[in-house]
């Protein structure tokens, strides 16, 4: 395997007596995109904030690798000693922007630069690569007031590349964006991504995660599920095919010899869900059903997803 | 869709961060091994890096400078003039150390401390909080490598620096008022500073402490109103019944009147070093223990 330039080793954190990160491992190699998805609760947050030194955990280990750095392990960074050492190499976005409300975007990049050390003139020069890196050059004086939530978000974006980080921790960067934002997001990742940097992405958008990720880690209840690319994932998880079936009359297909067409069924609300390699039979058979309404369509990372951490909604966040 | 693909930055690694020289980790720390938790009280670690962040607020500072200023100086002044030429009117002068003083300089010079112990509370916790927890502003400094305590220590210093501007202003205006024209003023500059700095350290406590704004009103009228009260400033601390004298003896703001009001009658404070003392020990403990306070804060 090539010499990763992050690694997390049985990683647990609890807190009083709830385990919310349990024995988790995985690592990052050098512009690889890991993606974590899990539900609400799952322990991305907490993971991330552990990475930072943020929060301690109860055991396992963190390591940073410097580029270039040999296999050795003293050459590599520990958290929580090495904390400010691996920040200076880190880009951050966190959940919730933390932007500065009283600076332009110029001053923003400005001021963030200065608690890495750089020096006026240093940063004074990226700024301008970074706003237009940010689609924000044509409010590099505009107040923070004056932006949208795509454009906060692509200059906190820009914040975490003011020092030019190896390594991206972005906790779910595209929540509560509009597709044009989020898409214009996505571009701006994928060229990082090219540009060889390595990114840790949190996010509850599939297409995001399938789109981005070379790699994917499903989390529930603190707990690594699986681990791979997200086509392994559904390849090694689901049957190829997906019919969903709705409409007056649905519900009483799952007791009915169109079942045994299907190698699973599962039901949510008012829709039978048919999981299959083969979807020709299932659908010759549901033609004689018109009152009732499906949709064929290949299995996707929100079917394994489901499949992995269930349907029930989880409110307690 | 064609875009350029060298737009994105492409800046090399600085050299001029110390922080980034590789430091690695020492071979003490068995893998795998919880790491201890440290001890909140552990020394203040302190670094350089408290000074971007000071330079942060300053930068906010210079664009509202006018107005916060106006707001800073018009009240201390009010009073001043109202209590000092009005009251001052009806008692005249007023006994201290068997000299008689004209009240208004006998407020002037305790007022101003007043001023200072408000403006770097005002600062250390409305405006704390506000960057702490409203913000989020802490969250994103710490996101980059500067620690926790080089935060809570750059907003002590920059509230005890705001207090101590908006004393210097005032002293100014009492200079141009013609209420004392003592060379020995000059003195008073550091020592506002340093009365900054134990009011920025004390409120600090409290801002680790709150939830919400609300929780500083009780700060406010239960402990920085009885203090005033308490400090000399309004009138001889002589009056004071038996208790109080006692508590008074021992209070921060009346170390600081005890310091700075001599000055403002050409002469040298007594007990000059056993007052600096007192402030001092105030400072340092009131820091150690707001940071203390913060860690716990910040812990999970």
């Amino acid at each position: 395997m090539i010499q990763p330039l992050f690694e997390v080793v049985d990683l647990t954190k609890r807190y009083g007596g709830n385990t919310v990160v349990s024995q988790l491992s995985f690592s990052i190699a050098p512009g690889e995109c890991l993606g974590v998805i899990g539900p609400n609760g799952a322990g991305k947050t907490t993971t991330i904030r552990m990475c930072l030194g943020l929060t301690s955990p109860d055991s396992g280990r963190i390591r940073y690798f410097a580029n270039g750095a040999a296999t050795q392990n003293s050459a590599s960074l520990s958290m929580p000693q090495d904390a400010l050492a691996i920040k200076a190499r880190l880009g951050i976005v966190s959940q919730f922007d933390s932007l500065d409300p009283d600076f332009s975007c110029a001053e923003n990049l400005l001021v963030f630069g200065r608690y890495f050390g750089l020096k006026d003139a240093v940063i004074k020069e990226r700024i301008p690569k970074l706003l237009e890196f940010a689609a924000l050059t044509h409010k590099a004086d505009a107040k923070l007031g004056e932006l949208s939530g795509g454009m906060k978000r692509r200059l906190s974006l820009a914040r975490a590349l003011v020092n030019d980080p190896q390594l991206l921790l972005l906790d779910e960067p595209t929540t509560g964006l509009d597709p044009q934002a989020r898409h214009l997001m996505w571009e701006r990742l994928q060229r990082l991504v090219q540009q060889g940097k390595s990114i840790l992405l949190t996010t509850h958008f599939m297409d995001e995660a399938e789109r981005l990720c070379n790699r994917l880690l499903v989390l529930d209840h603190g707990k690594k599920m699986t681990e791979g690319t997200p086509r392994e994932l559904i390849a090694q998880n689901l049957e190829p095919d997906v019919v969903e079936v709705y409409g007056a009359g649905a519900l009483a297909l799952v007791d009915s010899p169109l079942k045994a067409l299907a190698a699973r069924t599962e039901v949510s609300g008012e829709t039978v869900f048919f999981y299959t390699a083969d979807a020709k039979a299932l659908l010759a058979a549901l033609s004689e059903h018109p009152e009732l309404r499906t949709l064929h369509r290949p299995a996707n990372l929100e079917d394994l997803f489901l499949k992995l951490t269930g349907r029930q909604i989880r409110e307690a966040a | 869709m064609t875009r350029d693909t060298d737009a994105a930055p492409t800046a090399t690694p600085s050299t001029t961060a110390p922080a980034q020289t590789m430091t690695p980790s020492s071979a003490s720390a068995a893998p795998g091994a919880p790491a201890p938790q440290p001890s909140l009280l552990r020394p203040p670690q302190i670094s350089w890096r408290w000074w971007p962040v000071f330079r942060r607020n300053l930068l906010v500072w210079r664009k509202l400078a006018v107005p916060s200023l106006v707001g800073n100086i018009a009240e201390p002044l009010i009073t001043l003039v109202a209590f000092g030429y009005g009251i001052g009117a009806l008692i005249g002068q007023v006994q201290l150390n068997g000299s008689a003083v004209p009240y208004i300089l006998f407020l002037a010079s305790g007022s101003i401390c007043m001023s200072a112990m408000n403006a770097a509370s005002f600062e250390a916790l409305y405006s704390a909080f506000s960057r702490m927890n409203v913000q989020r502003t802490w969250d994103g400094i710490m996101n980059a490598p500067v620690r926790l305590d080089d935060v809570v220590f750059a907003e002590m210093l920059w509230a005890a620096y705001k207090s101590l501007f908006t004393s210097a202003v005032i002293l100014g205006v009492m200079l141009a008022l013609g209420i004392s024209h003592s060379p020995m003023l000059i003195l008073a500059l550091p020592l506002l500073g340093l009365v900054g700095i134990v009011f920025a350290s004390i409120a600090l406590i409290f801002n680790a402490l709150a939830k919400g704004y609300d929780f500083f009103t009780y700060y406010f009228s239960l402990f920085l109103t009885p203090t005033m009260f308490l400090s000399g400033v309004f009138f001889p601390r002589d009056q004071l019944p038996g208790v109080m004298r006692v508590i008074s003896d021992w209070l921060p703001l009346t170390a600081a009147v005890e310091l700075i009001r001599p000055l403002f009658l050409d002469q040298w404070p007594a007990h000059g070093l056993r007052h600096l003392a007192v402030l001092a020990a105030y400072g340092v403990a009131a820091f150690w223990v707001a940071l203390a306070l913060t860690r716990r804060r910040f812990r999970n």
